[in-house]
């Protein structure tokens, strides 16, 4: 597919005709949420040279967090396109910036061709087509990509990971006729994709072969009651079990996967969600360093000064994980652009923003604030009644709260986030004490009472 | 057809005319009006699209949900008891209304 051009830079009415003709201006590698923010806030803070995005992915740039959620919700059979919420989805994805946008803040807009190779000495990047764009300043925000299972049979057809648009209107197309759906890791997408699959009516077995559902990013006091409260919902969810291999049937598609305990589940329809690996070869390509992501410094600079990475795809160093940390969230993204946007225009300033995090998961509206540690003490606050929960967990570290998981307490999570931003301590006597809120806490260290 | 108006804090304003029914929220990324974030794509997870809902249009639109409640609680610019609504949980058009007006709070995150 040809490279679409969403901005003719030619047109000589737009900002970037008032600047230097010889600046080279940004180029952004990948239209994601990350990408798409760099630009966008390069434009705010005043930025006036040229900004180019490449983005691999045909068409406008889209929200992902919707396409394992209310996307996979069964489409209106009138043709309406659930805009009202009655059950149905949005038949067009949420694009994270309209068309008109590119043109109106003189942002040259690539998408569907990838960037091949960067030339670090004649600062210039290479695209599939040939295309050669120099640069002044370059940001690799080029995103994860699933990772793949090397179990035996993964290249049947009815198996499939869950990205990009196309992969969830495959899956939303598969969920019509689905009947046995087998989900291969209790990951936030995973389960996400679970619980939208038994909503479609489906039997669905999530095979994890870790103790506990999501345990890279929760405490083991929320992971130990999520699932139990999927398998509430009906969800057969099989820990400290993982994937041995498929099977085919007589029509040539998956029919069965099978266990490393060597239980044999039907499926007609399976999801592998096993988390992501950072889009950093064409770094690593470039000579840059690379360790589970893009190596940056607290600027979210590279070794080389013109280039940084942001998003999914940068290893950064996290105040709040206390070390080399990379994220896989909207906020990381949009944070990491905002300030890499400051940091081409000359700010110097660490990145600190409070990681936060959410999920939708059936009836379970998970929302983080901060990362866990494993050795967080952890206290469960509200009602933990799987049939209709409303409680947050909070960690202390040294008696201080640190960290708030929360499911369906989206006001806790909202305070939680100002607080913890605002590094306003709070004891845990005072957390648990009678009576206590988040937000009445917030409110009470923020705005004293009128005299 | 359905009509949202946008009022910014500076004064300016954007008239948007929808070709199908469509959320405030989303109607607002995808015509490029600024002031609104809509952070977490419509989940009511974020009081990123806080709106404050002129007072003319506010008897044609539907109760607030407990999600949305909630999160009016906790926006960064000031709730107004009457006019603040979450843009991502009203529909214009559709079984919504045919035209609205909102106003766009100075802060969103």
């Amino acid at each position: 597919m040809s490279a679409h051009q969403y901005q003719d830079q030619s047109q000589n009415q737009t900002p970037s005709s008032v600047a230097d003709p010889d600046a080279r201006g940004v180029v952004i590698i990948g239209g994601g949420q990350a990408g798409l923010q760099a630009a966008a806030s390069l434009r705010s803070e005043g930025f006036t040279g040229k900004v180019t995005i490449v983005a691999e992915e045909p068409g406008l740039p889209y929200q992902r967090p919707p396409l394992s959620k209310d996307y996979l919700k069964a489409r209106l059979t009138d043709g309406a396109d659930g805009t009202d919420g009655s059950g149905g989805t949005s038949a067009a994805p949420l694009p994270l910036r309209g068309a008109a946008f590119f043109a109106d803040h003189a942002i040259t807009l690539l998408t569907g061709t990838a960037a091949t190779s960067v030339d670090r000495q004649a600062k210039t990047v290479t695209l599939a087509d040939g295309t050669v764009l120099g640069y002044d300043s370059l940001v690799f925000a080029t995103g994860a990509r699933n990772r793949e299972l090397p179990t035996p049979g993964i290249d049947l057809p009815g198996i499939h990971g869950l990205r990009t648009l196309e992969d969830a209107e495959q899956l939303g197309a598969a969920l019509e006729t689905a009947q046995n759906v087998v989900v291969v890791g209790a990951g936030f997408i995973g389960l996400e994709f679970a619980t939208a699959a038994l909503a479609r009516g489906c039997q669905v077995t999530v095979l994890e072969f870790a103790p506990r559902p999501m345990g890279r990013a929760l405490t083991p006091l929320l992971g130990d009651w999520f699932a139990g409260a999927h398998r509430d919902l009906g969800i057969d969810l099989r820990l400290n079990e993982g994937i041995a291999s498929f099977e085919a049937g007589d029509d040539g598609r998956v029919a069965f996967a099978v266990s490393t305990t060597g239980d044999r589940y039907p499926a007609d329809l399976v999801v592998a969600g096993v988390g992501v690996q950072p889009n950093d070869q064409l770094a690593a390509e470039a000579g840059l360093e690379t360790a589970n992501g893009i190596v940056v410094d607290a600027n979210l600079r590279t070794a080389d000064p013109d280039i940084y990475a942001i998003g999914d795809c940068a290893a950064f160093p996290c105040v709040h994980a206390g070390g080399p940390f990379r994220l896989e969230s909207v906020q990381n993204a949009t944070d990491h652009a905002r300030h890499v946007a400051g940091v081409i225009l000359g700010a110097d300033a660490p990145y600190a923003e409070l990681p936060w995090f959410w999920s939708t998961q059936g009836p379970f509206r998970l929302q983080m604030a901060n990362i866990v540690r494993a050795d967080d003490e952890t206290v469960m606050v509200g009602d933990p009644d799987p049939a209709h929960p409303k409680f947050s967990v909070f960690c202390f570290r040294d008696g201080i709260l640190a960290a708030v998981e929360s499911v369906n307490m989206p006001s806790d999570h909202l305070s939680a986030r100002k607080i913890l931003a605002a590094g306003l301590e709070i004891t845990r006597e005072e957390a648990l004490s009678e009576g206590f809120s988040l937000r009445a806490a917030y409110k009470e260290r923020t705005q004293p009472a009128a005299v | 057809m359905p009509t949202i108006t946008y009022h910014q804090p500076g004064g300016d304003t954007q008239v948007i005319e929808l070709e199908k029914p469509d959320r405030i929220m989303q109607a607002a990324l995808k015509n490029s009006v600024p002031g609104i974030v809509g952070e977490c794509g419509g989940q009511a997870m974020c009081a990123t699209c806080h709106v404050y809902v002129r007072e003319e249009y506010l008897d044609a639109l539907p109760e607030i949900g407990d999600d949305e409640e909630e999160m009016l609680e906790v926006t960064a610019s000031e709730r107004d008891e009457r006019r603040s609504r979450l843009g991502c949980q009203i529909e214009v058009g559709g079984s919504g209304p045919e035209a609205i007006e909102v106003d766009i709070p100075e802060e969103q995150v």
